[in-house]
Parts: C-alpha cells; sequence; structure tokens
C-alpha cells in the first residue's frame, strides 16, 4: 500500500517558464518513499523537465521541492552536492563519459566523494556491472557498446553509490521491445535489490505498467492524474484513456461526434496506437 | 506621400535601433557570463577536488601534440622572415643585421603570434567541440546530478594547460622561428647568391646582439603567451558550455566557429594593449 506520510519527494506549486514558454504551471506531486512511481505524459508535457527540478540542474521559478525531508529548491551548490550522493540518474542517452571506459564512468562518484584504494573502487565497480549482467566490461568504451548495454552502464552508474532515490529518464526511448523489456526487468531489479525509491519518467505504457507502482500523468505542465496502478487503470481521465485504452478513447470519440465524425477519430485513433 | 516616406523610414530606422539595442544587451550578457565563468575558474584553481590526471592529459593535448604544427609554422614563418628581412636591408646596405631584425621579430611579436593563432585553432576550437557535444549529450548534466563541478572537472585542466603550455611553446617558437631564418640565411640565401654577405657565424652574433631583443621581452613575450593561454581556454569552455543543447550538431558547429573567431580577435587586441601599457604606460 503505498504510504504519504513521509513522502521522499515532494514538489508544491512549481513553475518554470524556458524560453518564454510556461513548461511547468504550478505543478504539485509527492512522491512516495520506497516505490516506483511513474510519470507519464506526451512529448513536450515537461516531464523532463521536473526530473531535472528534482536532481536540481533547474531551479524553479517559483514553488518549493523537498527531496528526503530537505528542500531541494533553496540549498546551496554544496548542500545540494551533498544530496546529490543520495540519488542516482540514469539519463535518456545514458550521457556516459566518451573519453572514459566503462569501469572509469562507473567509478566517477566513487572516485568523486568516497576515499577508497583502487582495489576497493575496482570492487565494487565490478558489483554494480555483475547487477546489470556487464560483468568484465569494464575495459570497453562507450562507442564499443550497443544503445541496450550503454542504458545498463548508465545504470551501473546511477547505483554505484547504492542510492535512496534513482531517477530514469525516458529508460526505454530509442531500444527495441526485447532490450526495452530487459531494461524494464533490471529497473523492478534495482528497486527489490535496493528497497530505493524510484522516479521513472516515460512514455512508453509497456514499461509504465511493467514497473510502475505509483503513476502520475503530466499534461500541459501540470498533473492531471494520479493514483495506483489499478486506478490509473479504472481512470476516464481522458489522458489516462489514451495511454491505456486508445480504442476506448477512439470510441468514445466517435461516441461524443455521433458517428459523423467517425473518420476523424479513427485517425486519431491510429495516430495513438 | 512625402509623410508615407518618412513614417516608412522613422520605423525602418526604429527597427535598425531596436536591433542593435538588443544586439548589444546580447553581447554584453555574453561578456557578464564569460567573465563570471573566468572568476569562478579561478575559485576553482584552489578547491579540491584536483583532477590530476585531467591536467596531465590536457597538458600532453595543448603543448606535446602541438609541438609538431608549431614547428612547421615557425620555421616556414623564419624563412619567410629572412627572406623578406634581406631584401629590406639590403637596399639600406644593412644586411649584415639580419640575424637581429629575424630574432627581435620573433621574440617581440611573431613567436608568441603564431603560437597563439595556431592553438586557437587547434584547442580553442577543439574544446568548444568536445564541451558542445557533451552538453547536447548531457554529459554535463551527468557530470553535475553526480555532484561533481563542471568547471572544476572541465574548464580548471584545460584553463591550467593552456596557461603553462602556452608559454612554453610561445619559447619553442621563438627559437625555430629563429633557427628558420638561420637555415634560409646561411643554406638557401648563400647557395643562390653565392656571396648574400650573411655568413653563419655572424647570422648568430647578430642574434645575441645588444641591437636585438632585450630580456624585458622575452618577459613580455611570455606573459602574452600566458594572457592568450587564458583567452584561448575561457573563450573555447564559455562557447562549448553554451551551445545550446537542444542545437545538436549545428549548435556545436557554430559555437566552434565562433569559439576560434573570437579568440582570435581577443588575442589581437590584448595583443595591442599588453604592448600599448608595457610600452608607453609603464615604459618598461
Amino acid at each position: 500500500m503505498t504510504s504519504f506520510e513521509d513522502p521522499m519527494v515532494r514538489i508544491e506549486q512549481v513553475h518554470k517558464s524556458l524560453g518564454g514558454k510556461e513548461v511547468l504551471r504550478g505543478i504539485s506531486l509527492e512522491i512516495p518513499r520506497s516505490e516506483t512511481t511513474v510519470i507519464m505524459g506526451p512529448s513536450g508535457c515537461g516531464k523532463s523537465v521536473l526530473l531535472k527540478h528534482i536532481i536540481g540542474l533547474m531551479r524553479p521559478d517559483s514553488g518549493r521541492i523537498w527531496v528526503d525531508g530537505e528542500e531541494a529548491s533553496a540549498m546551496s551548490l554544496r548542500e545540494l552536492n551533498r544530496l546529490r550522493q543520495k540519488m542516482g540518474a540514469l539519463f535518456q542517452s545514458a550521457a556516459l563519459f566518451d573519453s572514459m571506459t566503462v569501469a572509469d564512468n562507473v567509478a566517477f562518484m566513487l572516485r568523486q566523494h568516497r576515499s577508497m584504494t583502487r582495489s576497493e573502487i575496482a570492487s565494487e565497480v565490478a558489483k554494480a556491472l555483475e547487477m546489470v549482467d556487464l560483468t568484465g566490461a569494464e575495459k570497453l568504451k562507450p562507442a564499443e557498446l550497443s544503445g541496450g548495454m550503454r542504458k545498463r552502464v548508465g545504470l551501473a552508474r546511477a547505483v554505484v553509490m547504492h542510492p535512496t532515490l534513482i531517477l530514469y529518464d525516458e529508460p526505454t526511448t530509442g531500444l527495441d521491445p526485447i532490450t526495452a523489456r530487459g531494461i524494464n526487468n533490471m529497473i523492478r531489479d534495482m528497486h527489490e535489490r535496493l528497497g530505493a525509491t524510484s522516479i521513472v519518467v516515460t512514455h512508453d505504457v509497456e514499461s509504465a505498467l511493467s514497473v510502475g507502482g505509483y503513476f502520475a500523468l503530466t499534461q500541459d505542465g501540470q498533473i492531471v492524474m494520479e493514483g495506483s496502478p489499478r486506478e490509473a487503470l479504472r481512470s476516464d481521465n481522458p489522458l489516462a484513456l489514451q495511454f491505456f485504452h486508445p480504442d476506448q478513447y477512439v470510441a468514445s470519440l466517435n461516441k461524443d461526434n455521433g458517428g459523423g465524425g467517425s473518420k476523424s477519430a479513427g485517425g486519431d485513433g491510429a495516430s495513438l496506437g | 506621400m512625402i509623410a508615407g516616406v518618412f513614417r516608412r523610414v522613422g520605423k525602418a530606422g526604429r527597427a535598425f535601433a531596436s536591433q542593435i539595442g538588443s544586439r548589444a544587451s546580447s553581447y554584453l550578457r555574453h561578456i557578464g557570463a564569460c567573465a563570471s565563468l573566468l572568476a569562478m575558474t579561478t575559485r576553482c584553481l584552489f578547491a579540491r577536488p584536483f583532477f590530476f590526471s585531467n591536467l596531465i592529459a590536457q597538458m600532453a593535448k595543448v603543448g606535446v601534440e602541438s609541438l609538431p604544427v608549431v614547428a612547421v609554422n615557425g620555421a616556414f614563418i623564419g624563412m619567410v622572415l629572412a627572406l623578406q628581412g634581406y631584401e629590406q636591408l639590403k637596399m639600406l646596405g644593412t644586411e649584415g643585421l639580419l640575424g637581429s631584425f629575424v630574432s627581435t621579430a620573433a621574440i617581440k611579436e611573431l613567436g608568441v603570434m603564431l603560437t597563439a593563432f595556431v592553438l586557437s585553432g587547434r584547442i580553442g576550437a577543439s574544446i568548444t567541440a568536445e564541451l558542445g557535444s557533451m552538453k547536447v549529450t548531457e554529459q554535463i548534466d551527468a557530470i553535475e546530478a553526480m555532484g561533481a563541478n563542471p568547471v572544476q572537472y572541465l574548464v580548471v585542466p584545460r584553463f591550467i594547460a593552456c596557461l603553462l603550455m602556452l608559454p612554453v611553446l610561445a619559447v619553442f617558437a621563438n627559437m625555430i622561428v629563429v633557427v628558420g631564418g638561420y637555415f634560409f640565411a646561411t643554406s638557401i640565401l648563400s647557395g643562390a647568391g653565392g656571396a648574400s654577405g650573411v655568413s653563419g657565424e655572424h647570422f648568430w652574433d647578430m642574434v645575441q646582439s645588444s641591437r636585438s631583443f632585450m630580456v624585458k621581452d622575452v618577459y613580455t613575450s611570455l606573459f602574452k603567451g600566458a594572457t592568450f593561454g587564458v583567452i584561448i581556454a575561457t573563450i573555447g569552455c564559455y562557447m562549448g558550455f553554451s551551445a545550446p543543447a537542444a542545437s545538436g550538431a549545428e549548435g556545436v558547429g557554430r559555437a566552434t566557429t565562433s569559439s576560434a573567431v573570437l579568440s582570435l580577435v581577443l588575442i589581437l587586441i590584448a595583443d595591442f594593449l599588453i604592448e600599448y601599457v608595457s610600452g608607453q604606460v609603464l615604459d618598461i
């Protein structure tokens, strides 16, 4: 059962404009602890921007953000860097450092924040790579890896410090369905192993249903629906219908248009499918 | 009709003025942001952790890998200098001063300028392209997300490498220019005319004579080298960081061109200012 008594992340009335366009319009959301929350929404609805606010890569124009009980939106860079040690982020493009080997990529945070010997670092890196089924890949360069492998190295890098909050930005985008399923399994596996709170930003319905314990749907910079997977699937919110039951959504459009609009609604349905 | 023409001219004038205004404010914004990057870099020079391996890699890239191109450029500039200098000096019957002419020109101006020009193209542009690509592929976001400071991690090693290696390369370039001039005067010139009036021994005597450069010229050259290094690293990094993430390869390409051009312009301005202040104002 999802508990909101002590949420891992609390977002309160956050506004953000980028290039003169208001991307987040007073968004408020609580992310339950030790749960995988999926933030879904169409492209350009501001979900990745919201994720960047949680990591502190962007600051809100107004509104406040708490992470693990601390107000991240009011922190100095030094305090934020301390808070970031509790977080791990997997970027959409994996964002591996091209000039470094896989081992150096995974070891980056350990070298930055921990006083460890070379052999201790090597052992932690090996453990993290083992968690993502890439044992022995230490010496490879990112250019030698496939898209799925890059994401897995990105995930190993995100979890090497055993974070309490893991953020995934579009983890399955650009991957074939089989590799995407592998990544979904890995997200679930990571959640079980580390017991961390996870936030997954995606528009991939299969991925969302596979990993999500709690859903938040965003549209036009606001949350339009949130709840458990069961509530999300039963919701009659138009965006939830478009995502989870495109057929029903098309049928409802047809009904509204009294048959005359079947052609255009059918077109919508095709694009949604 | 005349009123209509005036109205149109007035409208065009207002549009022009507003365009100039917005450009000026955009330039001022860039200058401010660049200065703040320089200030942040200076602060980070003394902060921990210090990425020593990054510094060594950058010093090798800026210094060692630039040696061949600086050497080739220096040798040819030395030869051109000897060729043109010889023609001019011969008209005055003072071709014996060729060694002095080449060494003075090299140490006072050409050695460090040629190094700065080569490095603004080779290193400044490459820094911008590298950091710009890292920005576009979210690698700089990743550094921040992992609790590290991108300025400390990326800018500081490049800044120190340019600051230290440019003066070293400038000294090397000075030597190569003189050697190029010597080679031309003693081999080609003597070989072609038979009696150029410039012997190898005399050339070296003139290089070392008090009529050539002075020690203060060497110090000025080193100071200029360090200043140009700071310009190349700061502009290169700033342009890379300011490449718009959404603009992809096109934005990185634009930033790279701007970086090389802006560095060259600033190097020329700085060269004039240093020369003017050291020669006219401080009179050293």
